[in-house]
């Protein structure tokens, strides 16, 4: 086994034992961290894979705004922090299958492309500079990169509106 | 390959082959180097926290018309060392009804936020990680420092810590917007994330190129690390001590390394991105003498930061949020999207054409910035002025108590 597998199979423990206690810790603060903890060990596997833009990507948005967001509005609204009803809900039986079946379908869908035999492509040096240029040129994803910015727009025009204090009234 | 241009390779092929002898294999050999690597930085980073400690304290003693330590040892410079001993002889106590787990998390996450900063920082040529993307990492674990906080604050069970670490989580989100901004001019002028990408690309240093992102960067930073005058989170007068109230001994000391350890490295990042990192004369070929002039500038910057905090009084918390939205963050898109479209059309001259091309755009916005704000002003003044009739007052005045026409009634 050599190192790079040693600090894979860590971090995947790491990562699913976080995302398990996340729906499994009746804390609201806990759950929220255990989230961090879980997507760290996802952006370390990112890193693992060599794609260090979407490892940094995912800490500055899940961690550094998400997580942050949720635990700031946990901490405001919750006078209590601990649930006191079951951890489970009705339909958990149900659930339960539906992931083992997505489970099963994506282990299938792996085995079948043969992805796990498949050696590991060579990441080009200018890998960053060429998702720049893809995302703002005509023949790339500039449509999707310009709606996305256009959505966000809206959203803070919006969040700014619902903020407004009118002076008048 | 000598000791003198290879210091850090020399040190590193020895261990590399050391271990390889012991019979270890070659991917346990790598990651063992790195963590050796790391473990040093760290560690070396948090010693010399020591020295800064009684550096700033020397410093705003004399602005205070004080002399700061000089009991122990000579100039006091064994103050901090006795304050080490006695900080670890302290002991630490954990308030009743705090999550004990997340109390001790809490001062980890935010050393380990500015820790984990050192590890992109081009300590000298050829040494320290290149990531490629080291640019948006500096951003990303910069979160782990608010968690910190915001887990230190929430977890001591303290009305003041949480407020505290609120107040804290609303700062740094703000401030976080123009500190991102002005890190991209450099990026943008070097035409890479990689750090020590940036420092080879600056021929002339960026703080000639952008004057302006480097005090948009500089304040964002210290608004970052919440010091003076950014100091609401631990504003003593409100909210006592702020989210480490709970906090003794050495846990406590852990916040205290953290605070300092985050103003250099503001430093040691605007050193890098600004002022040519370990660039200077004969760095190239002595790569001692790159680290040597990089801890120089750091240093500088760092002093700078100290002098504010020894001068400038604490702001309120309305303009704190308005000179981050209302000046800061628009100020560093303009220069933003000015420095891009520029360099569009100087990007082929030489270096120095294209420096002072960039300087002068930042010259001209500097100038209508400051008359802008000068008109502000004589408008705020003039409604000043407008408002102040007589029987009126600019600013909300008690009640006056009403004269009793009977003096005795008055005074029961």
């Amino acid at each position: 086994m050599t190192a790079m597998q040693i600090i894979f199979l860590l971090t995947a423990i790491v990562t699913l034992v976080s995302a398990f206690r996340v729906v499994t810790t009746p804390n609201m603060v806990h759950a929220a961290l255990w989230l961090v903890a879980a997507l760290v060990g996802v952006a370390v596997l990112y890193v693992l894979l060599s794609a260090p833009f979407l490892a940094v990507a995912q800490v500055v948005i899940y961690i550094g705004a998400i997580a942050i967001l949720m635990l700031f509005v946990i901490m405001l609204t919750r006078r209590e922090m601990r649930d006191r009803g079951p951890q489970t809900g009705k339909q958990w039986p149900w659930a339960a299958v539906l992931a083992a079946l997505l489970f099963g379908g994506l282990v299938w869908m792996v085995q079948s492309v043969g992805l796990a035999a498949a050696p590991a492509a060579d990441v080009p040096e200018t890998a960053i500079a060429d998702l720049g240029k893809a995302l703002v040129s005509p023949n790339g994803f500039v449509i999707p990169f310009e709606v996305a910015s256009v959505l966000l727009l809206a959203a803070l025009i919006g969040a700014v509106y619902v903020a407004w204090t009118r002076r008048n009234s | 390959m000598g000791i003198l241009s290879q210091p850090i390779g020399v040190i590193a092929e020895w261990l590399r082959n050391l271990l390889l002898g012991w019979g270890l294999s070659e991917g346990l050999t790598t990651v063992l180097l790195y963590l050796v690597g790391a473990l040093v930085v760290a560690t070396v980073v948090q010693i010399w926290v020591i020295f800064l400690i009684w550096y700033e304290r020397k410093i705003i003693g004399r602005m205070q018309d004080r002399l700061g330590p000089n009991r122990v040892g000579p100039y006091g410079l064994l103050q901090p060392i006795a304050d080490v001993i006695k900080i670890i002889t302290k002991e630490v106590i954990v308030p009743r009804g705090a999550d004990k787990p997340l109390y001790f998390l809490g001062p980890i996450l935010m050393n380990a936020g500015v820790l984990l900063l050192w590890a992109a920082i081009p300590l000298m040529p050829m040494v320290g990680m290149d990531i490629n993307v080291a640019a948006l990492y500096i951003i990303a674990v910069g979160g782990f420092a608010t968690l910190g906080i915001l887990l230190s604050g929430w977890s001591s069970n303290n009305k003041f810590a949480l407020v505290s670490a609120i107040r804290t989580v609303a700062q740094m989100v703000s401030y976080e917007v123009p500190t991102v901004l002005a890190l991209l001019i450099p990026v943008l002028l070097a035409g890479t994330m990689s750090l020590h990408g940036i420092v080879k690309a600056q021929h002339v240093w960026y703080i000639v190129f952008a004057p302006l992102a480097f005090l948009i960067f500089f304040i964002a930073s210290v608004a970052e690390n919440g010091r003076s005058p950014f100091d609401l989170m631990e504003a003593e007068s409100e909210i006592v001590a702020g989210f480490h109230i709970e906090y003794s001994g050495m846990v406590f000391a852990i916040f205290y390394v953290a605070d300092f350890l985050h103003a250099f490295t503001i430093g040691a990042l605007a050193a890098v991105l600004f002022l040519g990192g370990w660039r200077g004369p004969g760095a190239e070929s002595f790569p001692l003498l790159g680290f040597v002039y990089l801890w120089i500038k750091a240093f500088l910057v760092y002093s700078l930061g100290v002098w504010a905090r020894g001068t400038v009084p604490r702001i309120r918390v309305d303009q704190l949020m308005d000179f981050s939205w209302k000046f800061l963050t628009p100020l560093a898109l303009v220069l933003l999207v000015l420095a891009a479209v520029l360099d569009h059309f100087v990007f082929g001259l030489g270096a120095w054409t294209r420096a002072l091309a960039h300087l002068l755009m930042n010259v001209v916005v500097g100038v209508l910035v400051l008359y802008y704000l000068e008109r502000h002003e004589h408008a705020r003044a003039r409604r000043r002025r407008m408002v102040a009739q007589p029987g009126q007052y600019p600013v909300a005045r008690p009640p006056r108590p009403a004269v009793a026409e009977n003096p005795t009634e008055a005074a029961s």
